[in-house]
């Protein structure tokens, strides 16, 4: 079943329609926001919860949730709303056309998020690369203070609300969310131990909530159209619409808005026009960013795209970028490709990220021509164990994760690579 | 008070503790890198790793981990011990294990627990990575690539030092420990990132392969080259003073300590008096103890007492100078002073020359005026408590003198002694600052009172104090006097002041310039104008080949204070004892003992004939040498009406007497490594390309590579 037009949220998402205010307002943008904003703070919060909206960001953590963890009343310091618009997932580019296409439905979605959280102020951190996506964002901002939907008095509502941009500087680090505080600070952007959590100490020691682009904008349409609708999408505590950014070897690579719990061949093959030469040339899929494990095509052959689905087959929804690969894949190079970028982007502040990922991508790099020794298998995936859980944030997990994909699906891949260069002869291994 | 029990055992700990630092309470030892109890917590090292109750299921970093009613921690766990053996894996496989050329090694945390908690081979074929070394100035000798990361001295330097000036640059395992633009750090407190480095990634560059942990041993003592009084270990091998480390005294130093008394040390190898020697046409000869002291005494016995005088210098210990001062009174000269910079101190007036509130009392102030006086120099350990007490928040500071880059942010008040007067009379806004604060501070330095207004600068102090109520209450003594010399308080204790119609300092001075004295005794006092000693019959009876000596006509070689079991009294009052760490080098002699042996040959002998007579005397003179009150303070009462001093202010600005931090004394004056931290931190000169003489550069570059060793 697909997600019909009409249930789609994201309507300009392709850029074919005016992304200015006055083409925002014609898709039903900034439409009765006064209203929404009438309905009170924790009117906000429970629709939002209701809906069972979860975070788009990666984690899933449901939104609703996250929100009331702010304090209730404002105290001597204010509170903020922070979107994490740092998208660095690899194989993830969705909040990118979100900014770039429909920068309403994000600004929109701060001020009614940020009323909600009673904050007055939101800070949007852009990936610096997002350099035309930010230009467009304050734009819209200028656009939206103009016609007085944001400043001193949002949308008539008396509320004050402001919306910042702030443009990061190129680290996927800064996209994990006390990272990203650290940096719009203007410090080192290196994750903060939680406790305590940004809810009670975040931005300038102020009360934040951190929220993906993707969970704002959709907020002021469950709003509009309610919690029962986007509950009604989707499946069980997987509720409803998505953004999917499928890549790799498909026909039509593509951004699409899907229901969520849709199966992944159905989404793959309606509207990516299938994998390159056929549902059987299919290899593996990473399907959700690069740090979720790589799931093989008899798992792909019906397995549905939700957080629970793909928890329950041991990879993840992630941020929802499918990363299709099919039989011409090198697929322990591509997973080591994937391990030398976590070395990159190791902050380094915590041992078992900044030595395991260097160890681990080592390593890998040995596995692809197979220069190993068959229980080095083992020894990769204890120290991937070893990484996961035991850092201060989840770049370790994230490290770990692919490569645990890997092993767990095509050991016989790396094994055969290893005996093979060991059969070659002796030359290989007197160098 | 929340309740968790930790390995099964309950546990009662303060909310707002750590995981950790509630099982220190029930001495669980969880290890650590990063964490450390003065410092804010990192939870980078990822070794203190424990399995909580509830929580997700993994393992928790217990130094970050508040504690919870209820929760159960277990550190012994299959869990807990797997995550360490993990992290201690990963802390290794980038380490060098050069450690049979570190010198870190046999003190070093990282095989201490590598041993505890590690494996016993590693599985890492990788190549390994290197680091290049740092320059961090001449105290601090790098070896980078056994760094783990853990970033105690970038927390230290700019929590506690106060000099924001070492970062982590980079990211990954490409992340690097380095000082800003690979400058010197400028802090007084740089020494203390040595002891803070759990491995031996900084080590001390003077005493880089110069001994082993175990070939040393270790007295325990007191620093004497500041008034602070900080407790430190000598480690001594043979009879060679190899370094000197902090001892934990959170009345003063906690457990810091300043690069000049850590790192003075090698100046008690050089121009040192081993045996005596006498003036002979013009000439110093070597000469017999006897000899020597025939000639002293011969003087002193033919000399009128009202010519004779005695000045004790900085450095001095208690039990020479009450042995002195009785001398002086047998031979009957009222003619001696222990304030040999002259400054206006009365010894009458006990809380006029004490640091009264006491340096841990810092803590308690909320208003701070220092006045003359520059702490960072003149004590960077009690300049650190302040900054400790500064961060707490609510603590205005305003300084009136010559420097204000304290490493705090202060409100400058110039340094015109008539905004004293302004002050004092209540014109000055700073002075309602005072008023309202519960308990206002005041800091004097010896700058505001060695000159010749110092009477007058005192007098203001006092009507300050008393009109914004630092003195006068019962629980609090605001006014803090603040000494540069570690015997001067001693030396005010015991009365080593002027007697009735007695000569002070300047006075001593002005009378052998002008013939009336004839006999000047000098007990290490370095720190006058010995030009002005005309044609005095000069006795030095000191350690170092300084000024006094060189002006001498007979020296009677002393030990120094890592050579003898000697009583000093700190800026706060508090008296403390120095123990003998190595015996004095050739035929130099503890202080008191050549006084004594003086006495004896002016066939005159003092009564005293050990140490405990000579420190029962000292109890007899004043009650701050008790035997009991070893490390203790007898508190000063202050005394109404002293603020009647009147007389007028001077229009020079207030000046430290500390010009230079490393070179203050006959001992710091002798040491080389002080003399390169003068070139560096004072002349400005640094290595490599950046400028310098060529020397120097290759001096710090061999010290940077280690090929001096």
């Amino acid at each position: 079943m697909l997600l019909s037009d009409k249930d789609r949220i994201f309507t300009n998402l392709y850029g074919h329609h005016d992304w200015s205010l006055k083409g925002a307002r014609a898709r039903g943008d900034w439409d009765g926001t006064k209203a929404l904003l009438a309905m009170g703070h924790d009117w906000i919060v429970e629709q939002v919860k209701a809906s069972g909206l979860r975070g788009r960001g990666g984690a899933g953590f449901p939104t609703g949730l996250k929100w009331s963890f702010m304090p209730k009343t404002v105290g001597e310091r204010p509170h903020y709303l922070v979107v994490n618009a740092d998208e660095g997932e690899p194989g993830t580019c969705k909040d990118r056309d979100m900014m770039r296409n429909d920068p309403h439905k994000l600004i929109e979605g701060c001020l009614i998020a940020g009323f909600a959280m009673r904050a007055h102020a939101a800070y949007i951190y852009v990936r610096g690369e997002f350099y035309r996506e930010a230009e467009r964002l304050e734009h819209a901002i200028a656009e939206a203070e103009e016609a007085g939907l944001l400043g001193d008095d949002a949308c008539g509502s008396g509320w004050p609300f402001r919306v910042y941009v702030h443009k990061g500087a190129g680290a996927y680090i800064c996209g994990e969310e006390t990272a990203l505080i650290q940096s719009l600070e203007g410090k080192k952007g290196q994750p903060r131990l939680k406790p305590p959590f940004p809810a009670g100490v975040g931005l300038y020691g102020c009360p934040t909530t951190v929220n993906n682009v993707e969970s704002i904008a959709v907020v002021p349409t469950i709003l509009r159209r309610g919690a029962s609708w986007f509950a009604g999408i989707g499946r069980e505590n997987n509720t409803g619409t998505k953004v999917f950014c499928i890549s790799g070897h498909v026909n039509r690579p593509c951004n699409v808005e899907e229901a969520m719990g849709i199966p992944l061949r159905t989404l793959i093959e309606k509207h990516a026009g299938g994998v390159r030469g056929g549902w059987d040339n299919l290899l593996a899929v990473i399907p959700g960013g690069a740090s979720v494990p790589v799931i093989p095509k008899e798992i792909c052959d019906d397995v549905l795209m939700d957080f629970d689905a793909l928890k329950d087959v041991k990879s993840g929804l992630g941020t929802a970028a499918v990363m299709v690969m099919d039989k011409s894949t090198d697929i322990v190079a591509a997973i080591a490709r994937l391990s030398a970028f976590y070395m990159h982007e190791s902050c380094g502040q915590c041992t078992p990220c900044r030595e395991g990922a260097g160890w681990m991508s080592r390593v890998m790099d040995r596995m692809v021509a197979g220069d190993a020794e068959i229980d080095e298998i083992d020894v990769l995936e204890e120290v991937t164990r070893q990484v996961e859980g035991h850092t201060i944030c989840a770049l370790g997990d994230a490290a770990a994760w692919p490569i645990q994909g890997l092993i767990r699906h095509f050991r016989p891949e790396m094994e055969r690579r290893i005996r093979e260069r060991r059969g070659a002869g002796t030359p290989a291994a007197a160098e | 008070m929340p309740k968790l029990t930790i390995d099964g055992i309950e546990v009662e700990a303060e909310a707002g503790m750590t995981v950790i630092q509630a099982a220190d309470l029930v001495g669980i030892e969880i290890p650590r890198f990063c964490y450390h109890e003065r410092l804010s917590i990192a939870g980078n090292c990822r070794m203190c790793l424990v399995e909580v109750k509830p929580g997700p299921p993994k393992p928790a970093a217990a130094c970050a981990l508040p504690v919870a009613e209820g929760m159960q921690v277990w550190t012994q766990s299959d869990l807990a011990k797997k995550a360490r053996k993990g992290v201690m894996e990963f802390l290794l496989i980038n380490h060098p294990l050069d450690c049979p050329i570190c010198d870190q090694g046999g003190e070093c945390d990282l095989q201490d627990q590598a041993m505890a908690f590690g494996s016993d081979r590693s599985r890492y074929h990788e190549h390994k990575r290197a680091v290049t070394e740092k320059y961090l100035g001449p105290l601090v000798k790098t070896a980078m690539t056994r760094c783990i990361h853990c970033t105690r001295c970038v927390r230290f330097i700019e929590e506690v030092a106060g000099v924001p000036e070492l970062g982590m640059i980079g990211r990954g395992e490409h992340s690097e420990i380095t000082s800003y633009v690979e400058q010197a750090l400028t802090s007084e407190l740089s020494g203390n990132i040595v002891d803070l480095c759990p491995v031996g990634a900084l080590t001390s560059a003077p005493y880089a392969f110069h001994a082993r942990p175990w070939e040393l041993h270790k007295v325990q003592s007191i620093d004497v080259l500041d008034a602070v009084g900080s407790a430190i270990r000598v480690d001594a091998r043979g009879n060679a003073v190899m370094r000197v480390l902090p001892r934990l005294n959170e009345e003063i130093n906690e457990e810091w300590l300043a690069d000049k008394s850590r790192h003075a040390i090698d100046g008690l190898r050089y121009q040192r008096l081993d045996r005596p020697y006498v003036r002979e046409d013009g000439t110093l000869r070597p000469a017999s103890w006897e000899e020597a002291l025939r000639a002293v005494a011969g003087r002193l016995l033919a000399t009128e007492p009202d010519r004779i005088a005695a000045l004790a210098g900085d450095l001095a210990d208690a039990e020479a100078m009450v042995l002195l001062k009785d001398l002086m009174g047998v031979v009957g000269s009222p003619h001696l002073d222990c304030r040999q910079d002259g400054a206006a101190l009365d010894p009458a007036d006990r809380a006029g020359y004490l640091f009264n509130p006491t340096i841990a009392g810092i803590e308690d102030a909320d208003a701070l005026l220092i006045v003359g006086s520059d702490p960072r120099w003149e004590a960077p350990i009690l300049n650190a408590r302040i900054r400790k007490r500064y961060l707490m928040g609510g603590f205005p500071i305003a300084v009136l003198g010559p420097r204000t880059d304290l490493t705090y942010a202060v409100e400058d008040l110039g340094n015109d002694p008539a905004t004293l007067e302004a002050l004092a009379t209540g014109r000055h806004p700073f002075a309602e600052t005072l008023a309202q604060a519960s308990r206002p501070l005041i800091l004097v330095g010896q700058g505001a009172l060695a000159r010749p207004d110092g009477a007058a600068v005192m007098g203001y102090v006092r009507r300050l104090a008393e009109a914004v109520g630092a003195v006068g209450a019962d629980d609090w003594t605001g006014l803090a006097v603040l000494h540069t010399a570690a015997a001067r308080v001693g030396g005010l204790e015991l009365g080593f002041v002027p007697g009735a119609g007695g000569r002070d300092t300047a006075g001593i001075l002005a009378g052998a310039e002008a013939g009336d004295i004839q006999v000047v005794y000098l007990l290490g006092a370095d720190e006058i104008d010995t030009a002005r000693l005309g044609d005095a019959f000069v006795i030095y009876q000191g350690h170092h080949g300084d000024a006094g000596a060189n002006r001498a006509d007979v020296i009677l070689p002393g030990a120094a204070y890592t050579e003898k079991n000697a009583t000093y009294v700190n800026t706060e009052g508090r008296m403390q004892q120095t123990w003998l760490a190595v015996h004095p080098p050739g035929e130099a002699r503890e202080d008191w003992k050549i006084l004594r042996a003086l006495s004896a040959a002016m066939g005159k002998p003092l009564a005293q004939n050990t140490i405990r007579d000579v420190r029962a005397r000292l109890a007899e003179v004043s009650p701050t040498f008790a035997p009991g009150n070893d490390g203790g303070i007898v508190p000063a009462t202050s005394t109404p009406g002293f603020a009647a001093f009147t007389g007028r202010l001077e229009a020079t600005p207030f000046a430290s007497p500390v010009r230079n931090y490393y070179m203050t004394d006959p001992i710091s004056r002798a040491s080389r490594t002080m003399a390169e931290c003068t070139d560096v931190f004072i002349h400005g000169k640094t290595h490599g390309t950046t400028g310098g003489d060529g020397g120097l550069t290759a001096a710090a570059d061999s010290k940077r590579t280690g090929t001096d060793g």
